[in-house]
């Protein structure tokens, strides 16, 4: 759920940005923070704004500088930029996870089902992000900012010319997709850990989903996180092994044997590699991703 | 198939090739011959479809029907380089180089390929004579000698059409496609640009696009005019100077006034 | 100019090999000698990866994932050696390396550039994440956390040498490494290395000049892999032990960092790149936590005010050199490197404080932050004017050089 919100805004905004999970984690830590002095209910606010801010300073002086130097640089400059923010988190807030928790307001579960218990909170986190996205739907699509965003985004020059400030409407652009992600992560910090570490763990996902769903696709991004989602869960839930499964299969490998070692993983080991090994086949089969339009 | 017919007399032939982009159809069935060794214009109104009809043959595009054939093989829907080494070459109408090579190196890489070199990491290219020679010929040719071991991406917009048409004619393709190789240059550089133009081509096929009706009849042996991706008119010079749709169509309003 | 080994240049390599044959006698010492051993690897390591990413323009993020395999497979080798399974001298391993990298090169390699540009960086990150977890999967192969052990004397001593001294590991590596240096230069003057190039600037052009980008690019990211595959097999001889960290993300961002901050436009570029990190990692890495937050920085300041790197930085004083002028610059280059130097001294004042701020105490820590801060104030106010007066001179230069030229 959270990746997909992130996937969403990285196809909004076109420019491809590696720090992205950075500034999801930011979020996490802001709302730490902010939590810590006013508690959980102004973070959630103050929290994404200040990742915004911390957001347009980066577009203003950074991204909109290296932009000339083409997409390689603006790639790297992410890239590079993911290094700092990790590397400043380590600074601030040490190495060890933060004490981030869910409010005791929302910390009771909603209702039970087959023996597993449903916690309110992610009813709640559920009902944020699926606002988030609706009303930035109907943003894009319906209102005049929406559309001059668009625009700006496939034709900058034209909206120039029509007397649209577009660096400024990049910047707002980059800014709102930031503050999106740190929304994400007041959100998600709590939920599992706040750490440095966590920008990694997600990031990654996060690109799967998109070459997977096809670069630049919103419900193509949207369909891939859910099929990865729903593999990764399965799979999880599957404590079969290869061996077992060739037992079925009438072939029986003596413990002995080289193949051994190798055949005895379980499925739900092999669960990290799995999106990995979607996307792979992906490239394969179809270049351009689930729904991918654009070539390159 | 229809296309043996024309095996050996049409260097191209375009049998009712169309092309959509989306729901826009820009080419509506465009039959086309073009006659080994013959310099042909392609001419017509901005938006006609020009350059996309270039994109179709040189397999930049895909067509969305019809069938295009180059010395009697058929290439639709071929890969461009695939088409670039049966024997066509093509230039843009918007300036594409290596901007961050040499001018030398532009032109050296544009023969690679044809003199069996391919992606030969075994040999020096300094010690590739051909190659070398090959490419001072076309270096002095499209007389940018002195600006041989600038950055491409550094020369003037003249240079740099200059250097286009190079890399085009370096190899030696046999059929030479042209897209507005005059575009944007002074007198004096059309000129200089058109002699470069005859001279390079002589013996070969020259398909070109371009505006300048003084160039057009100059240079063409046949001109075919273009109109909302429909060929309207194909014929000498003479006959379509002649030819009461084509003065309709667009020598009646364009020639009288001023170009573009 | 036209000869590849033409006399001066034969001259650059006769000097780097002498270089190399050199070292050793000039700082014997343990720890120069595994320095020097790193070092000489990660100059194979960084310039394999720019022919990716300055001869091609493929940006990779996995480009480790070539390297550890091949250390990984060279690792087994060894043991296998060792076990009589097989025989080959240990001075031969770095072509285990190199093949297993270039197998693995080309068989992802033609997956991943088939698609160009941005999603050819996140397909190599994708693959890059996929092979690091199943390093973690197949322990039998990677050895799970603990890794491979091997032991490169298993070969016995051949002609005297048995890879028991570092510095006997040392003359090997420096040996590879001229190797593979020599060669990527020579490919690079080849007529696929001048196709790299074009494909870099140009792909599509270079469909109408008769060349299939995709193919030029499997075949440069194929022959990066034999050269990384090398660079792993090295690492594996040099340490006895090789871990999953080796073919990770990290060990991937590092040699973006190298290259980049070497400078991906010239042929040694990454060579001081390679240099300069691996030097300042291990010697920063003893002072300060916060290393990785300087590289970072660094890089952030290469990529916005010299995307060429250092290299290109230095190869613009190039024709001022010749022509005499340099001393035209020093002026402002000097008032630029004080202030600089100041605004710097500042900075790591306060990184250094926020990170060990807490374990001083009393009237020291607070004074301590106030000057850091001035000299971070004022370094900056003086380096915005030196800067400026450094562009200026070089304005001021530029009839001058062209009149010259
Ligand atoms: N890739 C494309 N996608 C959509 N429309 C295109 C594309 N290329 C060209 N067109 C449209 O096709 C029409 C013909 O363009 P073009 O072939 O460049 O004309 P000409 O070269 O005759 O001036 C134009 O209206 C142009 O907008
Ligand atoms: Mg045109």
């Amino acid at each position: 759920m959270l990746s997909s919100g992130l996937t969403l805004i990285f196809s909004m905004m076109g420019v491809l940005n590696f720090a992205h999970a950075s500034f999801y984690m930011l979020g996490a830590y802001f709302a730490y923070q902010t939590g810590l002095v006013f508690g959980f209910w102004p973070a959630l606010f103050l929290a994404p704004i200040l990742v915004g801010v911390v957001g347009a300073i980066t577009e203003r002086y950074g991204l909109r500088k290296v932009h000339k130097f083409g997409h390689v640089a603006e790639l790297l400059f992410t890239f590079g930029l993911a290094y700092v923010i990790e590397e400043v988190v380590h600074l601030i807030w040490g190495r060890a996870p933060v004490d981030y928790r869910i409010p005791e307001s929302l910390n009771f579960t909603l209702f039970t089902l087959f023996n597993t218990q449903y916690p309110a909170y992610r009813a709640f986190m559920m009902i944020i992000s699926v606002g988030m996205l609706i009303s930035l739907f109907l943003v894009l699509t319906k209102t005049r900012i929406g559309l001059i965003v668009q625009a700006s985004l496939t034709h900058p020059d034209m909206v120039q010319a029509l007397g649209h400030n577009v660096p400024r409407v990049f910047m707002l652009v980059f800014a709102g997709g930031c503050a999106l992600a740190g929304l994400a992560g007041v959100l998600g910090g709590n939920l599992f850990i706040t750490e440095p570490g966590m920008a990694f763990a997600v990031g990654s996902i996060v690109f799967v989903v998109v070459v997977v769903g096809g670069m630049g696709s919103l419900v193509g991004a949207f369909i891939a996180s859910l099929l990865i989602g729903a593999i990764q869960t399965f799979s999880i839930g599957l404590d079969l092994s290869f061996i077992d499964l060739m037992g079925v299969l009438g072939v029986v490998i003596d413990s002995n044997s080289s193949w051994y070692a190798g055949l005895s993983i379980t499925i739900s080991q092999t669960a990290p590699v799995l999106p990995y090994l979607l996307m792979v086949l992906m490239l394969i089969v179809r270049p351009r991703g689930l729904m991918g339009t654009r070539e390159s | 198939m229809e296309l043996g017919d024309t095996m050996n007399r049409h260097a191209l032939s375009l049998i009712d090739v169309r092309k959509r982009f989306g729901q826009t159809k820009i080419i509506n069935g465009v039959n086309l011959e073009i006659v080994a060794g013959e310099r042909h214009a392609l001419i017509g109104p901005n938006g006609a479809g020009k350059s996309t009809l270039f994109n179709l043959i040189s397999g930049r595009f895909p067509v969305s029907s019809g069938s295009i054939a180059l010395n009697g093989s058929d290439i639709t829907n071929k890969e461009p380089q695939v088409i670039n080494r049966l024997g066509l070459s093509r230039s843009f109408q918007i300036t594409n180089i290596f901007p961050k090579l040499s001018v030398f190196e532009n032109l050296r890489c544009s023969v690679l390929w044809v003199l069996g070199y391919r992606y030969s990491f075994l040999r020096r290219i300094s010690a590739l004579r051909d190659a070398k020679e090959s490419a001072e010929r076309t270096l002095e040719m499209i007389g940018l000698k002195d600006r041989r071991e600038k950055m491409a991406g550094e020369l003037t917009y003249a240079e740099q059409r200059a250097l286009e048409i190079g890399i085009t004619i370096a190899s030696g393709a046999n059929v030479i496609l042209l897209d507005e190789p005059t575009a944007g240059m002074s007198r004096s550089e059309t000129d200089t640009a058109v002699e470069l133009i005859s001279r390079v081509t002589e013996g070969k096929t020259l398909l070109m696009v371009e505006h300048d009706m003084g160039v057009v009849f100059d240079l063409a042996d046949r001109i075919s005019v273009l109109v909302y991706g429909e060929v309207i008119a194909s014929g000498t010079p003479a006959e379509i100077r002649m030819s009461k749709k084509v003065q309709e169509a667009y020598l009646g309003t364009q020639i009288d006034g001023d170009e573009e | 100019m036209e000869r590849v080994f033409n006399k001066s240049r034969l001259i650059l390599w006769g000097s780097v090999a002498l270089v190399f044959a050199l070292l050793p006698l000039l700082f014997p010492g343990g720890f120069a000698l595994s320095m020097l051993s790193q070092l000489g690897i990660a100059i194979i390591f960084a310039l394999s990866y720019n022919m990716l990413l300055g001869q091609t323009g493929l940006l990779s993020f996995g480009h480790a994932v070539y390297f550890g395999l091949g250390a990984f497979m060279t690792a087994h080798a060894i043991n296998f050696v060792e076990e009589g399974a097989f025989g080959l001298p240990i001075s031969f391993m770095p072509l285990v390396g190199g093949l297993t990298g270039l197998v693995f090169s080309l068989f992802l390699g033609f997956v991943t550039t088939r698609r160009p540009g941005t999603p050819f960086a996140m397909i190599s990150l994708g693959i890059a994440e996929m092979v690091a977890a199943s390093a973690l999967m197949f322990t039998t192969f990677f050895g799970g956390e603990g890794g491979i052990v091997t032991d490169r004397t298993a070969g016995g001593a051949v002609w005297g040498v048995s890879y028991g001294p570092q510095v006997q590991v040392y003359y090997l590596i420096a040996v590879w490494c001229f190797i593979s240096m020599a060669l990527m230069f020579v490919i690079t003057r080849t007529p696929l290395g001048q196709i790299a190039n074009a494909v870099r600037d140009n792909p599509e052009r270079t469909q109408f000049i008769g060349y299939n980008p995709t193919r030029v690019r499997w075949i440069m990211m194929s022959l990066a892999g034999f050269f990384a595959g090398i660079g792993g097999a090295l690492t594996t001889i040099n340490y006895e032990i090789i871990t999953a960290e080796s073919l990770g993300l990290m060990a991937s961002g590092n040699v973006v960092l190298m290259a980049f901050i070497g400078g991906i436009g010239q042929f040694w570029g990454p060579i001081v790149g390679a240099v300069l990190v691996t030097f300042l990692q291990s010697a920063l890495s003893n002072f300060t936590q916060a290393w990785l937050l300087y590289f970072g920085l660094l890089f952030l300041l290469i990529i916005l005010f010299s995307p060429g790197g250092i290299s290109s930085l230095i190869a613009m004083h190039g024709p001022l050199w010749r022509a005499g002028m340099m001393k035209r610059l020093m002026p402002s280059y000097v008032s630029a490197l004080c202030s600089g130097g100041v605004t710097l001294i500042g900075i790591i004042g306060v990184i250094e404080l926020l990170y060990r701020g807490t374990l001083l105490v009393g009237v020291h820590v607070a004074f301590t932050w106030i000057v850091a801060g001035f000299l971070v104030l004022v370094g900056a106010f003086f380096l915005r004017r030196a800067i400026r007066s450094v562009a200026q001179a070089w304005e001021d230069l530029s009839p001058d050089l062209a009149k010259w030229s």
